[in-house]
This record gives structure tokens, C-alpha cells and sequence, in this order.
């Protein structure tokens, strides 16, 4: 019989750790099959962050580092610094990217440097259990925000593609979702081009993916990705804010 | 031979790494240390080498840790609010084992304290500066000669221990011309690390993987005590294997009545101390330790039998006392005098207090 769906082979068999219907299973599917695709497993170097994907060099086979909460965009210069010819990607969530973070990756992408930034954005932080993220929703409801993210105290939901596709340097900048089959194969697409971008030298690629946590928005996945196009996808609408070598044209 | 230079301490430091085969240097700026990224920032392109100013001292060490985890040979420099800034970052390469060199020319502290040249980051230095069980290995030149030799060496024992080691300083030093012979430049080749990330050579299990996170108890007790073991291996090449020409310097310590202990530029000052007590009939002499971690303890230990008093001065409160008081056991007195804040003591001043120990009436 003819195998027609297998794991991508630049990832290994350890099962998720991740709680049942997260997206994070499905975005690292899709990184790995990219990886495979273009053909550079290896050469690759992946850089993990802190949160709930601090163990995601678990399921690649390729090399890997792990950084401090926030660094990931500065580990990964130093590393792409040496071995230009590498091809060198972060996995960060809201919390370590758009909040402790926030220096490294402004300015990884403002120097332009030539990585790759998956950005998993699902409004919390999930590992430390369930806290106001910079991302987390007006009126949204965290273990750190028991009555409701208040703006008049917080702030409002930080949109950091908007705020990268303001610097000059950065190549690539989209956001997208996983939550419907369509929604997934543009994700597919869009980390494939940033990934693409990278293998031709051309620069900061940047892919935001909106996605759900479970576990603390305390919805049956299902019911979350309803939640997300709902009242996400208003508040980060879904779309690409840089393409400066047109590769989604090409 | 090379020729005879006339160079400023930093600048010294910077030729020194790029002769040593350092490529990438990774910093943000902060004064007094400044001469010393300007002067790569200008020679490291000469040589194919990376001059990167980071967006801050947290941003510049986790790129030494990438830089580091690739095998290259890699440095960050930078002074006391930002070496603070920089224990994060340090304390993941040192559980990494991660080789890199980092330089602090110290300044007063503590909070933003001044620029003036000081000896109060001893303690951090020595004891880790970030959390968790771990050393930072930790040299103390006093000359401009000893500045350039250092920093090779210090690129040697971060390779061979895969540890940060640690160039300790002070304004002074930093800023102090002198002249000095430029060793030959090191024959490095960052290729043959065979644990590194993007390392070409064949692959004995498969991926490489720098990982500082240990769940379970058990295995993370296992790592630190992995380290240590290893620290162990460095604390005996200090004190009596082929690193004790890095441990300390002995001036005059035979006969001595009693023996004054000082590092960095301090060490310079008590040597002129040292004659002017010899001078007048006081039988003085030095113990100037060159490796503050690991610290020259046996020798100390050893004097303790022979000398009937210790002098410790430093350019700070009182933080490296504390090690030769260890060290001495309880043996002989310790005695302490400092100046702090970014003032150094004069000889007229130690002598002084030589002068009170020595004769009380």
C-alpha cells in the first residue's frame, strides 16, 4: 500500500508533550515539513525559547539550542553570525517574544538579521498557567487578570507584525491562523516562503500565528478556534503587512 | 620576537583576542572599557570577523552564547552595571559548557556608582555574578604585558575547560599605556569542535543539541555535579598542575614578617610598598594572586606557616579578604585596609597601616 501521510523527516518520534488540540503540534508539523521540503535539515540550527515550547528541540532532529526567556532573536544572530550559510529559525510565544523579549526581537529585525521567527501568538502565557500576556484581549479573562484584562491598567493587546512591518529591514512579515483547513495551508505557505527567503539570503522573515490555548482560555479546542476567528482574528487580523522580495507573487 | 608597542591597556585586550583567533565580538557600550569595541569595531572586518553593538549587554551575551554554541571563539566586553546585566546570559553558557572570553574593567559601584576605576565586583566575579551552581574561571593582569598574554591564554582555557573565563580589571589598567610584545597570532580553527552547532565534520549520534534545562531533579543533580567535577579539574591544574604560572605571583614572601596580598593594579602599588618597608627595616613582601577563581589558596595556606601576619588591600569595602582568610585558616591575623568608590590607595597610606600592625606604638 502506498504511504500517502507520514511525519516529516526532519522530525523525530517523540510524542507531543502539548495539551490535547494545541496548535503548536500542528504549526511544528508544518515547520518540519518546510524544513524537509526546501531540502536544509541539514543545515539547520533551531532556537527554542521559554514557555510552552521550551522542549520543541524534542521534536526536530536537527540542531538545536535553547535560550533564556526572551533571547531566542539574539541567540539566534550570534548563531546566523557564524554560520551565515545555516539556516537558523526562533520558536517564541507571546510572553517570551512580545514582553520580556521585546529588545531582542526589535532589534534582530531591525538589523535585519537573515533568520527565521515563528511567532505562536494565543493571547497567554500557558507553561507558567494561564497569565495576562501583552496579547492577551481587552476584557480577558487570565489567572493575573481574575476580572478582565482592564486597558485603563494594562494596556491594550500588543500587535507585533504591525510593529515590525514599521522597520525598514525586516523581509517578510505575515500573520496567520491554523484554525481552518484553508487558514492552514496559507500558514504552510507563508512559513515556507519565510524559510524560502532565508535559503536565498534575503533576509528577517517574521510569521505570526494567532493561535488557541485550551487548557487556560478553558475551551474544548473546538470551541477555542471558534473563540479565536471570533475575537482574535478582530484584534490581529490575519494577512501579510511586508513582502519586499514579492515572494508570494513569485 | 614581535616588535615593541607602546598600547593602552584596552586596546591591548581587543589585538590580543584577534591574534588569539577571536572573530566576533558582541557589546553595548559603557565606559571604561570603550576603546575597546571601537578598536575591534575597526580591526575585526580587516579579518573577516563580526563587530556587532548590540541593543544591550542582555542582547550582546546571548549572542556570545549563540556565537559561542557554534564553536567559534567569541568575547564580549563591557563594566560593572553591565557585567550585572550580563549574569544571565552567563550563567546559561556556563551551564551550556560553553567556551567564551568576557572582559570587565571594573568601575565603582554599586547602582550606577561612577566611572572611577575599582575592585568592588570581586564578588561577583568569583562567586557565579548569575544563579545556579556554577564557576566562572577569573584572571587578574596588572600590566598591559599581562593584559595581551591573558587574554590569550584566557581564549586557551575557555576551549579547554568550555567555560567563560573571565578578564577582571579596572579603569586603571585599561586606560594605562605601556609597551608590550604582541604574542603571535594563535593557528584556531573553530571547525573542530565536534559538539557544535553546524559543526561539518561526521556526526558520531546524530544532532548536536545545547540544552541548560534539566526537569527532573536527578538528571539536573547530575549536570552540576558533572561541573563540578570538572571545576575540580581546573582547581587542580591551578594549584599544582601546568596552570601555576597563572596562579599567583611570590615577591619577596620568604623572609617576610608579613605579607601584603593584593591583585590588579593594586599588586603594583604594593611592590613599591614592599621596598619602602624593606627600606625601613620591615621585612615585607607580596601575594599577588593572578588567578582569582581558581584562588591561589595551597600557596597562601603554605605561607601561613611561615609569616606571622597578612595585609589585604583592595579597591573595595573588603570582598577578596574574605577568600585569604579562608585560606589562612585562622593561622595568622588577617588584616584589612581598602579604599572604595572609585579611590585608589596611595603606598604612603599602606604603609601606614603596615606601619600600625608592624608597630603598634
Amino acid at each position: 500500500m502506498e504511504k500517502v501521510f507520514s511525519r516529516p523527516n526532519s522530525m523525530t518520534k517523540t510524542p507531543f508533550h502539548y495539551c490535547p488540540g494545541c496548535d503548536h503540534g500542528v504549526v511544528h508539523r508544518l515547520v518540519g515539513e518546510c524544513i524537509d521540503e526546501l531540502g536544509v535539515a541539514d543545515r539547520t540550527i533551531g532556537v527554542a525559547s521559554v514557555g510552552c515550547s521550551v522542549f520543541s528541540f524534542d521534536y526536530f532532529g536537527f540542531d538545536f539550542i535553547s535560550a533564556a526567556h526572551g533571547r531566542a532573536p539574539a541567540v539566534g544572530t550570534g548563531i546566523k553570525r557564524v554560520r551565515p550559510g545555516s539556516i537558523v529559525f526562533t520558536y517564541q510565544g507571546d510572553g517570551d517574544l512580545a514582553a520580556i523579549g521585546t529588545g531582542e526581537i526589535i532589534h534582530a529585525a531591525n538589523r535585519g538579521e537573515k533568520i527565521t521567527v515563528v511567532f505562536i501568538n494565543n493571547a497567554i502565557y500557558g507553561m507558567t498557567g494561564g497569565q495576562m500576556a501583552p496579547t492577551t484581549l481587552v476584557g480577558m479573562k487570565t489567572a493575573t487578570t481574575p476580572y478582565g484584562r482592564d486597558a485603563q491598567l494594562c494596556g491594550y493587546p500588543i500587535r507585533f507584525s504591525e510593529i515590525i512591518a514599521t522597520l525598514e529591514a525586516p523581509a517578510y512579515v505575515t500573520r496567520v491562523a491554523v484554525n481552518t483547513p484553508a487558514n492552514l495551508m496559507r500558514a504552510k505557505k507563508a512559513i515556507k516562503n519565510a524559510f524560502q527567503l532565508q535559503k536565498d539570503g534575503k533576509g528577517f522573515s517574521f510569521v505570526e500565528v494567532v493561535s488557541i490555548c485550551p487548557t487556560n482560555w478553558g475551551k474544548a479546542p473546538n470551541e477555542a478556534h471558534k473563540w479565536l476567528a471570533e475575537n482574535m482574528l478582530p484584534v490581529f487580523p490575519l494577512g501579510t503587512l511586508r513582502d519586499s522580495a514579492g515572494i508570494e507573487k513569485a | 620576537m614581535a616588535e615593541r608597542i607602546l598600547m593602552k591597556g584596552n586596546e591591548a585586550i581587543a589585538e590580543a583576542a584577534v591574534l588569539a583567533g577571536c572573530r566576533y565580538y558582541f557589546g553595548y557600550p559603557i565606559t571604561p572599557q570603550s576603546e575597546l569595541p571601537a578598536y575591534l569595531a575597526r580591526r575585526l572586518p580587516e579579518v573577516e570577523g563580526v563587530f556587532l553593538q548590540a541593543e544591550s549587554e542582555i542582547g550582546a551575551i546571548n549572542m556570545v552564547y549563540g556565537a559561542a554554541a557554534t564553536g567559534a571563539r567569541v568575547m564580549t566586553t563591557s563594566s560593572s552595571p553591565g557585567v550585572s546585566l550580563k549574569q544571565e546570559g552567563l550563567s546559561y553558557i556556563a551551564a551550556g559548557e560553553l567556551p567564551c572570553v568576557l572582559v570587565n574593567v571594573v568601575r565603582g559601584g554599586p547602582g550606577l556608582g561612577n566611572i572611577s576605576p575599582a575592585q568592588s565586583d570581586y564578588w561577583q566575579s568569583t562567586r557565579g555574578g548569575g544563579h545556579g551552581d556554577y564557576r566562572t574561571l577569573v584572571l587578574a593582569p596588572n600590566s598591559v604585558q599581562e593584559m595581551a598574554d591573558m587574554t590569550i591564554r584566557a581564549f586557551e582555557l575557555a576551549d579547554r575547560f568550555r567555560n567563560p573565563v573571565l578578564l577582571l580589571l579596572d579603569g586603571v589598567l585599561g586606560q594605562m599605556m605601556e609597551p608590550v610584545n604582541l604574542p603571535e597570532p594563535t593557528d584556531f580553527d573553530p571547525n573542530k569542535k565536534a559538539w557544535a552547532l553546524g559543526y561539518p565534520g561526521p556526526r558520531k549520534g546524530g544532532r548536536n543539541l545545547i540544552s541548560t534545562i534539566f526537569l527532573e531533579a536527578e538528571l539536573l543533580e547530575e549536570h552540576n555535579w558533572h561541573l563540578y567535577q570538572k571545576y575540580e579539574v581546573v582547581s587542580e591544574a591551578f594549584s599544582q598542575g601546568d596552570l601555576q604560572d597563572l596562579s599567583y605571583e611570590a615577591h619577596k614572601v620568604d623572609d617576610a614578617e608579613i605579607i601584603l596580598v593584593g591583585y590588579g593594579i593594586i599588586s603594583r602599588i604594593l611592590k613599591t610598598v614592599v621596598e619602602k618597608c624593606r627600606k625601613r627595616g620591615i621585612k615585607a613582601g607580596m601575594l599577588r594572586p593572578k588567578s582569582l577563581w581558581p584562588f591561589p589558596s595551597r600557596i597562601l595556606a603554605e605561607l601561613s606557616q611561615k609569616t606571622k601576619q597578612f595585609l589585604v588591600v583592595e579597591m573595595s569595602c573588603g570582598q577578596m579578604v574574605e577568600d585569604v582568610k579562608l585560606a589562612v585558616d585562622g593561622k595568622k591575623p588577617v588584616y584589612f585596609f581598602g579604599r572604595t568608590g572609585g579611590t585608589v590607595p596611595s603606598d604612603f597610606e599602606i604603609l601606614n597601616e603596615v606601619d600600625k600592625i608592624v608597630r603598634p606604638d
